[in-house]
């Protein structure tokens, strides 16, 4: 089925961007300067939860090089968020502070400097209420209620269920139900947010470190009722985002209304603790899961019941909630299903979208819940994966359809690899253990994060006058997962043209026709069928120009790496791209093409049906060799194996890039990271000194593979995604891994090394008893 | 002590004149500018970067002296007068790239590329101290350059092989 005689795609072509990053010459939105620029910074809440009585701002307007102070009176009041239906959040405060950072006023100084001065002489009167921090009991009648609209502070609330739950359990061999705990991380890209606002002639320009210019375009425009059309965002480049960086910020707002006020570009930034508390990283759940096994293990039915902190706004968190069980249901085939969850707020930072949107915690609870079912009924974690595992061309319970789907081959393969059956066989050492978990995420959302009918992406390639190169114009924002790289690759490959004469003009709603931008993984199926769809379309007219030229019917032509040869006749001098690109040029004018891209109707009609649709899933499997210390709870870990069905490869050294990456987060979030916070909901490590992301000391090794004839029938050539996927079974292989080398469940997550050796201890105390 | 002025408002500034990737720059600044905001404000070499300003991140990793990877928030543009430092500007010489920026390219070692500056440096200080490192002396010496999309791996094959020594892994 698979076309394997690639000229570009498939090849490790060196980043697009990797001169510009390697000498420092790439400027991203915080080196940006502007004639006449000032400096802006928002002022936080200092306590979680208060009503603004009064905010004065006369003292700081009186210090020289203050430009404008704002407050919420100079800034529209029109709530923004995700859904209509969860327009929660203001560009600043307007009656109470939510969180401790919650932006309540903006400056804009002449310098840095005095911006701080001038933060520190703006009065806020505060009347000081009660914080939510529990999102567990934030329900319960004696919390005071955080949003007017939401009673019980319940932000979303979900009940699916899929088949006859009751039944399926009742004709179970086994029935077994496990909590676990997941806790509250960040995505921490290295970058800290920024935005250059410049509101000139009535036109609002935004340079900002964002993951979607498209999405910005139409939150900014709507917020300040402007056309589309006179707002333009640029993403330069963009140092990580991981999810953090795909909604406004307040930067953006209040940079705005402070260039309008000021009639000055205004740069607005956070620091790093401000970006602890701006947030929008993991959710923090609890997930019960109960599920009913025949005598040989197979999943007869699943009822997931969760309840997770979303923190003082919806953010992109309603999507994040119904993710956390839509997307459990793929990689094993579960007949029957019932998902629960409810998304509570609290005065803590609002959480959103973080690399495998919702899906890496539940994920870690369902594959420690299938250990603890392997274990209980005596059958071996690989064989109870396979005999579930997910076939190609199926349904899920929830109405997603898979078509490619590996997920048998790489449960076997990782056995391989690991030498699973050998190491089980014979046994591991003392404080040795092996475990193994499986992932799968969404290539691309089936349907965009607001209500439109546009397309989900675009592009058009311009080929140059005398055809030595050929610039993609594509809205796409590449984060540094390398889109830049593999859409010229695409782009190359459809126009039988070579990749190192490919130009990119990206991220700019301005000169780019519109893409909905990086996530959910989209950008390589979504933004690469575009580019397919464009790039074939040069092809055809430089076969129908050189067919004139050659005087050679078009069937007998062929274009490959910007040459232009005869099928039949191998003796007719070939000609080059740049020639027939040239010739068109003086005889049609620009040889231009467009490509556009809507994905198919996706999902069932239930409520919330549209979260997890996708044209397309990936799947992988994680297996992870441990060494525990008895005597401290240390995690020593020996090698990570990552298997993943992602179909055709584009561009192999980006792709094992995002396993190595996407890996590298997760095993932070399974042993090291947490937010934390004090009593009265302030952050108390939102530094990088306090929040624990590994250093290069801290890699383990990893080997990672993909199946190499997987394709994929919706994605361009066969493609797929691989960027969060790798996430999803991180945390679940090392708790197995822990489990199957001490014996004991670490509920909890992070695993720390405390919380193993304390789970020993207790083990010990038990057994002596 | 470098001379000094004070302002109509009492804000003493000082002239301090610092070399940066063999130019010498003769400037005013503030007692409390740092090094970091005087390289990427007065001298607009923004390549050095900026992830956390305490120290943490390693992303304005500079080299003083030629040789020793400092971090330039942690320095005072007052404590840089009369010293050398090379930024990731003054590593390629005439557009030919550095060996070990060809193998960071080479070997997928960044993505955003938001620590590179600061990788580059550390690993060409290391290189340059000690031509032929182990893997866990390539680790050591970019500890303290914090990457959130790589996973580190393929910075340690690119410096493993800008060393002309096996690639680990
Ligand atoms: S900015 Fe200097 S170490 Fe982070
Ligand atoms: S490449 Fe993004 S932080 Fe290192």
């Amino acid at each position: 089925m698979s076309e394997k005689n690639f000229n570009v795609i498939g090849k490790g072509k060196p980043r697009y961007d990797g001169r510009v990053k390697v000498t420092g010459a790439a400027k991203y939105c915080g080196d940006l300067k502007f004639p006449n620029m000032l400096y802006g910074k928002m002022l936080g809440s200092p306590y979680a939860h208060a009503k603004i009585l009064s905010i004065d701002t006369s003292e700081a307007m009186k210090i020289p090089g203050v430009k404008a102070v704002i407050t919420a009176k100079d800034v529209p009041s029109l709530k923004y968020g995700i859904s209509p239906a969860r327009w929660d959040e203001n560009c600043l405060c307007i009656e109470k502070a939510l969180f401790v950072g919650d932006k309540v006023a903006a400056v804009a100084c002449v310098d840095e400097e005095t911006c701080y001065k001038a933060l520190k002489a703006i009065k806020v009167e505060y009347e000081v209420l009660k914080p939510v921090l529990d999102y567990m009991h934030a329900d319960e009648d004696d919390m005071p209620q955080i949003h007017e609209k939401y009673a019980k502070n319940i932000n979303t609330e979900i009940h699916q269920e899929f088949g006859d739950i009751k039944k399926a359990f009742a004709e179970a061999h086994y029935v077994r139900t496990d909590t676990f705990v997941g806790q509250r991380c960040y995505q921490c890209p290295i970058e800290p947010h920024s935005a250059v606002c410049i509101w000139q002639d009535n036109k609002l320009t935004v340079y900002s470190s964002t993951q979607s210019v498209h999405y910005f375009q139409h939150y900014i425009a709507r917020e300040f009722e402007l056309p589309m059309g006179d707002v333009r965002v640029i993403a330069p480049f963009v140092g990580g985002g991981f999810g953090g960086k795909l909604e406004p910020t307040g930067l953006e707002f209040n940079g705005a209304a402070l260039s309008r006020i000021t009639g000055r570009p205004v740069k607005m930034f956070y620091d790093r603790q401000e970006m602890f508390q701006h947030n929008r990283g993991r959710h923090q759940g609890t997930y019960k899961i109960t599920s009913g096994v025949d005598k040989d293990g197979k999943i007869l039915g699943c009822h997931v019941d969760f309840q997770t902190d979303g923190g003082a706004y919806t953010s992109l968190g309603i999507a994040t909630a119904y993710y956390a069980g839509a997307l459990l249901p793929l990689t094993y085939e579960i007949p029957v299903y019932k998902f629960d969850n409810r998304r509570m707020y609290t005065n803590l930072p609002a959480c959103g979208a973080h690399r495998g949107h919702g899906a890496p915690q539940p994920k870690y609870a369902f594959e420690s819940h299938m250990d603890n079912i392997a274990k209980a009924m005596g059958i071996d974690p690989l064989d109870i994966r396979l005999r579930n595992a997910r076939r190609p061309n199926t349904e899920t319970v929830n109405n997603f359809k898979v078509n490619s789907c590996g997920m048998k081959e790489c449960l076997e393969r990782a056995g391989e690899l690991s030498d699973w059956r050998k190491k089980k066989k014979e046994g591991l050492p003392k404080g040795r253990g092996i475990g193994i978990s499986t992932g799968s995420f969404v290539t691309g959302a089936g349907y965009p994060i607001y209500r439109t009918d546009l397309p989900h992406a675009s592009c058009m390639i311009r080929v140059h006058e005398d055809g030595t190169s050929a610039t993609l114009y594509s809205g796409t924002v590449d984060i540094g997962q390398g889109s830049h790289t593999i859409l010229c690759q695409m782009a190359a490959e459809a126009m039988g043209y070579r990749y190192e004469n490919m130009k990119m003009v990206a991220s700019d709603t301005e000169t780019c026709p519109l893409d909905f931008g990086a996530y959910a993984s989209r950008q390589t199926l979504m933004s690469g069928s575009a580019v397919k769809q464009a790039g074939e379309e040069i092809y055809r007219q430089i076969i129908d120009m050189a067919s004139t030229m050659l005087n050679l019917p078009p069937e007998d032509l062929k274009c490959e790496l910007g040459v232009i040869s005869s099928i039949s006749r191998p003796k007719v001098a070939p000609i080059t791209f740049e020639e027939v690109a040239r010739r068109f040029f003086v005889l049609r004018g620009p040889l231009i093409a467009k490509g556009v891209y809507t994905p198919p109707r996706l999902g069932g009609t239930f409520k919330g049906a549209p979260v997890g649709t996708s044209p397309a899933y990936s799947f992988c499997v994680q297996a992870a060799e441990v060494q525990i210390d008895e005597e401290t709870g240390k995690i020593d870990v020996e090698r990570v194996w990552d298997v993943h069905d992602v179909g055709q490869v584009i561009n192999p050294v980006n792709l094992h890039g995002q396993v190595h990456g996407a890996l590298y987060m997760g095993l932070g979030e399974t042993i090291w990271e947490q937010v934390h916070f004090d009593s009265n909901g302030k952050i108390v490590n939102g530094n990088l000194g306090g929040y624990m992301i590994m250093t290069a000391l801290d890699m383990p090794p990893i080997t990672s593979e993909v199946l190499e004839d997987s394709y994929e029938i919706a994605g361009p050539w066969g493609a797929k995604e691989v960027g969060e996927g790798a996430t999803n079974p991180t945390i679940g292989a090392f708790r197995n891994a822990i489990f199957d080398a001490m014996g004991v469940s670490v509920n909890s997550v992070p695993l720390t090394y405390e919380k193993v050796w304390r789970a020993l201890k207790e083990k010990r105390e038990s057994e002596n008893k | 002590m470098s001379n000094m002025i004070i302002d109509k408002d009492g804000v003493r500034r000082y002239v301090v004149s610092i070399t940066v990737n063999g130019d010498e720059y003769t400037k005013m600044v503030k007692s409390n500018t740092l090094l970091v905001n005087f390289l990427r404000d007065a001298l607009d070499l923004t390549g050095t970067k900026k992830g956390c300003e305490l120290g943490d991140c390693g992303s304005c990793t500079v080299l003083l002296d030629g040789k020793t990877p400092i971090n330039s928030c942690l320095m005072l543009a007052v404590e840089a007068d009369g010293r050398e430092f090379i930024t990731v500007e003054g590593v390629a010489s005439h557009e030919k790239l550095d060996h070990i920026q060809e193998k960071f390219i080479e070997h997928g070692a960044l993505q955003c590329g938001y620590c590179t500056p600061g990788m580059i440096l550390s690993a060409k200080a290391l290189l340059t101290r000690n031509p032929k490192p182990t893997e866990h002396e390539v680790r050591e010496a970019i500890a303290g350059n914090l990457c959130r999309c790589t996973g580190y791996i393929n910075i340690i094959k690119a410096i493993m092989d800008a060393s002309g020594q096996e690639i680990p892994m």
